[in-house]
């Protein structure tokens, strides 16, 4: 008999499996990895990145989330309390007006969403916006 | 896949170097790959994994989009207009097929 925690454990090692040949930036499971693969290991300034997330989520399927970060060229947005953090990863090209993205997210729990910016001299920067979430938005 | 339709929101008039507001969005169940049928079976992921939009042939921005992605992805974003000139924007699927869009906008 699976427990609930189990079943969960198990669907995480399938998503890692089934993910990993896909696409690397997509796949991968940890935010550890997450932040190591965008940064490099290169610290990271708390400043600079605004993350607007409601406080209140009352349904974790449809969270909107706006990251603002000036002096931007990509920007990597995670939800570390889902079984896949990594949400999205914006490169912003010369047509760009502002690095600014405005998206909605699937919230499995209270969480802080977090940002972090690579900035236009390879620096590092990051911002993040606790969300409590009543009901989760992860399915299954 | 079927019933996928792209909606985009371009500002209704703007002038050459102006900083303008671009919505879209695409009707999509951005399946996670975690839930599973009433039998139990593990429904295979299916998402939008990549999103881009060019304007005048130049890049805007180029999106990896993930599972935690709400369905029906939104996105909302900033945009540089010199001239009047084509917004392309273009939606990839787990399933390999690509959803592409083309807007003019007209400049005042």
């Amino acid at each position: 008999m699976f427990t609930r925690r189990s079943t969960m454990a198990l669907g995480l090692g399938a998503a890692a499996v089934t993910l990993a040949p896909l696409k690397a930036s997509a796949s991968i499971p940890t935010v550890e990895d997450a932040v190591a693969d965008f940064t490099g290991g290169a610290s990271v300034a708390d400043e600079g990145v605004s993350v607007i997330a409601p406080e209140i989520a009352e349904n974790g399927e449809n969270v909107p989330v706006e990251v603002d970060a000036p002096g931007a060229v990509a920007i990597m947005l995670l939800a570390p309390g889902n079984p896949t953090p990594r949400v999205v990863d914006v490169r912003f090209g010369e047509a760009s007006g502002a690095p600014r993205l405005a998206t909605r997210l699937r919230l499995g729990e209270t969480q802080e969403v977090t940002a972090y910016a690579q900035m236009a001299d390879g620096s590092y920067k990051r911002g993040k916006a606790e969300v409590r979430v009543t009901i989760g938005g992860c399915g299954g | 896949m079927s019933n996928v339709r792209p909606r985009i929101r371009l500002p209704r008039s703007a002038r050459p170097g102006d900083v303008v507001q671009v919505r879209t969005l695409i009707s999509h169940p951005m399946e996670t790959g975690n839930r599973r049928d009433a039998d139990g079976n593990v429904i295979p992921r299916q998402i939008i994994n990549r999103f881009t939009c060019e304007y005048d042939g130049k890049m805007v921005l180029d999106v990896d989009l993930g599972v935690s992605v709400a369905a029906n992805p939104f996105m909302e974003f900033d945009v540089k207009v010199e001239r009047a000139a084509d917004f392309v924007f273009t939606w990839h699927d787990d399933d390999g097929s690509v959803y592409s869009e083309t807007q003019h906008l007209e400049l005042s």
